[in-house]
Formats: C-alpha cells, sequence, structure tokens
C-alpha cells in the first residue's frame, strides 16, 4: 500500500483570541482528495482551526495565530505569504448560504475569477460553467444565470456558494457546517456533491451531524475544549473509538 | 442523564433475555425428557419454541426500530448490531431443542439401548455455556464470553466419544440402529446448540472491545492487548 498523500497539514498549531488561547497545539493531516470531518461540541475550537487554515482567523481583531501550517508541504503562516493568494488557494463555504446580494448567478461565480484578474467573458464562460456542474448547480441555473443568487432556494444558494468556491479551482475546500441551514433533501444533494467533490478537492468539514461525518468522510477528527482528542479513519471513529471521551460525544452523552 | 437510546437497549436487552429463558428451559426439559424417560416434557419444548418465535420478530423489530429512529454509533451500533446476531442464534438454538424433541420422542418408543452417561453430561456441559453466553450478555463479561468459548472443545470431545460409542453398537447389532442414530442425532443436536453458545459469546467479545475474534481473525491476546478493555468489569 502506498503512503497516503498528505495535503494540508498543521503542525502544533494554536490560535488566539487576544490572551484567550483557542487551540492548544493541534497537529493533523488532511490526506489529498479525501475528506476530512472535523466534530465536536460548540466551542471545542473546530471552526476556529479551519479559520486558521486559510488565515481567516486573524482578521478577527486580537485574534492570532503560531505553529505550522503546510499546504503540499509549504508553510502558510510563512513571511511574506499573501494571506488572500492563500485563500484562493484554499477556499471556504459557510454555515449559512451567503451568495454576494447584488449579484447575479453568473456573477457570483466568476467573482473570485475576476479578482484573480480573469477579465474576458471568453475565459470566464467556460470556468463559470464548469464551476456550476461541479457543485452540480448547472442544470438548474443555465438558463436563468442573471438572475440574483439571492433568488435561489437555500440548498441551492449553497451550491452556488460552492461553485464560487470551485471557481479558482483550490486544491482544498473547507466546510464550516455547509448543510446545517438546509433541509434534508438539500443535505442529501450537498452531501452526494461533496463525494464526487473530493476526488478533484480535498475537503476539510466542519459538522455537528454525525449521522453525516459518518456517511461522507473517509477521517475524522474529534475536537474537545481546544485539544484535538482523536483522529482515525471514519469508520473506526464511530464503531470503536479509542478516547471514552470521543465514545461518550458521538453516543451523545455529553456535547 | 439517561439517553432515549439506552431505555430502547434495555428494553432490548430485557427482550433478549426473555428470549433466552426460553431458550434455556426449552434446552432443559428436552434433554431431561430424554434422560429421565419422561415423554410427556416433551410437549414443553414447543411451548416455549412458539415464545421464542414470537420473540424472535419482536427482537429485530427493536432492533430495526433503534437503528432507524436512534442512529446507534460506536458501543451502541456494537450492541445492536450484537443484538441482531444473538437473536438468530437464539431462535437456532431454539429449533435444535425440538430437534432433540423429535429425536428423543422416536428413541423413548422403544427400551433404552443403554444407560446414557456421556449424553448427559454433554447436555449439562452445553446448558452451563448457553447460560454463559446469556450472563455474559447481561453483565458484559469478557471474562464469562471467554470461558463459553473454551467448553466448546469440551462439548466436541463429548460428541465424538457418543459418536464412536454408538458405531460400534451399530456394527455389532443391526437392531440398535435406529436407537443409535436418535442419540447420534440428539449429540449433534446438542452439539449445534453449543455451536450458537459460541458464536454469542463471540458477538458479546465484539460488542464490548470492537474486535472480531471469528475465524481467528484478531486472536483473543491481541483482544487483551488492547487498551483500556473493562475485563470483568460489571455494568
Amino acid at each position: 500500500m502506498s503512503k497516503p498523500q498528505i495535503e494540508l497539514e498543521t503542525r502544533g498549531l494554536e490560535a488566539y483570541f487576544g490572551d484567550h488561547r483557542a487551540l492548544h497545539g493541534i497537529s493533523l493531516q488532511a490526506e489529498k482528495f479525501k475528506l476530512l470531518a472535523l466534530i465536536g461540541p460548540s466551542g471545542c475550537g473546530k471552526s476556529t482551526f479551519i479559520r486558521c487554515l486559510n488565515r481567516l482567523h486573524e482578521e478577527t481583531p486580537g485574534a492570532w495565530a503560531q505553529g505550522e501550517v503546510l499546504l503540499e508541504g509549504e508553510p502558510i503562516y510563512g513571511k511574506g505569504v499573501d494571506p488572500v493568494s492563500i485563500r484562493r488557494k484554499i477556499g471556504m463555504v459557510f454555515q449559512r448560504p451567503n451568495p454576494f446580494p447584488m449579484m447575479s448567478i453568473y456573477e457570483n461565480v466568476a467573482s473570485g475569477l475576476l479578482l484573480a484578474g480573469v477579465k474576458s467573458r471568453k475565459e470566464l464562460d467556460p470556468l463559470v460553467e464548469r464551476s456550476l456542474k461541479q457543485a452540480a448547480l448547472w442544470d438548474e441555473v443555465k438558463d436563468q444565470l442573471k438572475k440574483p443568487g439571492t433568488r435561489l432556494s437555500g440548498g441551492q444558494q449553497q451550491r452556488l456558494c460552492i461553485a464560487r468556491a470551485l471557481a479558482v479551482s483550490p486544491p482544498v475546500l473547507l466546510m464550516d457546517e455547509p448543510t446545517s441551514a438546509l433541509d434534508p433533501i438539500s443535505t442529501a444533494r450537498i452531501e452526494e456533491l461533496l463525494v464526487e467533490l473530493k476526488k478533484s478537492v480535498t475537503v476539510i468539514m466542519v459538522t455537528h451531524n454525525m449521522q453525516q461525518a459518518a456517511r461522507i468522510s473517509d477521517q475524522t477528527a474529534f475536537f474537545l475544549m481546544g485539544e484535538m482528542v482523536e483522529s482515525g479513519a471514519t469508520e473506526q471513529i464511530f464503531t470503536n473509538p479509542k478516547d471514552a471521551r470521543t465514545e461518550q460525544y458521538i453516543t451523545g452523552r455529553f456535547g | 442523564m439517561e439517553r432515549q437510546i439506552d431505555s430502547e437497549i434495555r428494553e432490548l436487552k430485557e427482550l433478549i433475555l426473555t428470549m433466552g429463558g426460553c431458550v434455556e428451559k426449552a434446552i432443559e426439559e428436552a434433554t431431561q425428557a430424554l434422560i429421565l424417560r419422561e415423554p410427556k416434557r416433551f410437549a414443553q419444548v414447543f411451548e416455549q419454541e412458539a415464545k421464542i418465535n414470537e420473540l424472535h420478530i419482536k427482537v429485530d423489530e427493536t432492533c430495526v426500530r433503534i437503528i432507524a429512529r436512534q442512529g446507534p454509533l460506536a458501543a451502541d451500533l456494537r450492541w445492536i448490531i450484537a443484538s441482531i446476531k444473538i437473536n438468530t442464534d437464539l431462535e437456532r438454538m431454539g429449533d435444535q431443542a425440538v430437534n432433540i424433541a423429535h429425536n428423543g420422542a422416536r428413541y423413548l418408543t422403544e427400551p433404552p439401548l443403554k444407560p446414557l452417561i456421556d449424553l448427559p453430561r454433554m447436555a449439562s456441559e452445553v446448558r452451563q455455556m448457553v447460560r454463559g453466553c446469556l450472563d455474559s450478555f447481561v453483565r458484559k463479561d469478557l471474562i464469562l464470553a471467554e470461558e463459553v468459548l473454551s467448553r466448546d472443545d469440551v462439548v466436541d470431545g463429548y460428541k465424538n466419544e457418543i459418536f464412536d460409542e454408538l458405531r460400534n453398537y451399530m456394527i455389532k447389532d443391526p437392531l440398535s440402529v435406529e436407537r443409535s442414530l436418535n442419540l447420534i442425532l440428539i449429540a449433534r443436536n446438542l452439539e449445534r446448540i453449543g455451536d450458537h453458545a459460541t458464536n454469542i459469546s463471540e458477538d458479546v467479545i465484539y460488542a464490548l472491545t470492537g474486535q472480531d475474534i471469528r475465524h481467528g481473525h484478531v486472536s483473543l491476546d491481541e483482544v487483551h492487548a488492547q487498551a483500556g478493555i473493562p475485563v470483568g468489569e460489571h455494568s
């Protein structure tokens, strides 16, 4: 068996809000083209963790991080690394669908590309189409690309946000509870989509839905009070967790 | 705080225990009827079997309901999976008790072939296996489950001795063939019950530790070596 290829890795990652340490030295590896699920009770630090992975954490006033985050072996907190360029490589989708309100479906998807300097319709059109197809939204919106993104249903809006994140071809996609605001049908569509997406993108997803993590992730990491208690193959975590706290959390004894 | 799934698993456990009680009773009546030559007692076996069949359905329904409604994970999930399998084994044990009753009833229509010595011992050993696997299930006791596994060799030993002895009877006296065959079938039925008790113990070990020891997939030593096993811990 060949050694798994590591796409993104943290080593002793600590995150702070002022003096308060929210993450206590997390070392975790995300394998290439796999889905890593982060689980844990509210306030355990899992969202802070993924916000450190694309340098979004430091945008909060007083927030800072230390330790290493390596994308394909390159430190993203290295000197002279532009956070914006990192966010182009590590996309993010949030809990609530947040299409840009004044923009059409097309403009939403094209926005990242425009910022990256892609200007001509000739170049933009195929990229927008590809992204919407990747996000399994194309068939539903191809005849109404000029319609405002906010007119779509919740599930469609979330897929639009996924398309927007995918447009700049990031190798990694971060998702912070991407289906918690959606109904079961929309959730199922997003889950299907993620399983398809991870053939070409490495996905790291925060979820409060244990069954969701069990259904679609390859690896699972359990966070508790700013620490990573346990990580491993999803099947192992959900059938035979090693740490008693993991067992208690996933069987609903606390959290 | 008790979770909803705790009370549902408790209900499941009670059903399985009731079923186990019926199985024990069926085996007891079947073997005692034979040993004491009291054919009337065979009727009890069929009564128990009817109850076992009813519980067989009920246990499966309960497991399906818990999976559908509670989405069990980790140890909860392992106990539900083990319960589904234990249910099957218990039902088959009931069937074997019925087979003993049929074969025993035929045997008792004729005078005794010989004093029964090894067969009662074998029956007692098998009943202890059944009791042991059920106790290990209730008490979540790894050591008890392992004890059942070690008894299976004793039961197999008895079966081989009984087969050998009766083979000699059949060779010497053609008139003994019918009765010998009935006793051989009964020894075979008892052996099967022991196998089912072994299966149940293996399922209990899986539920407790997450380790599958069937077919030597994982050794008992490895199970023991695994950190954090509640060895002998009763809960």
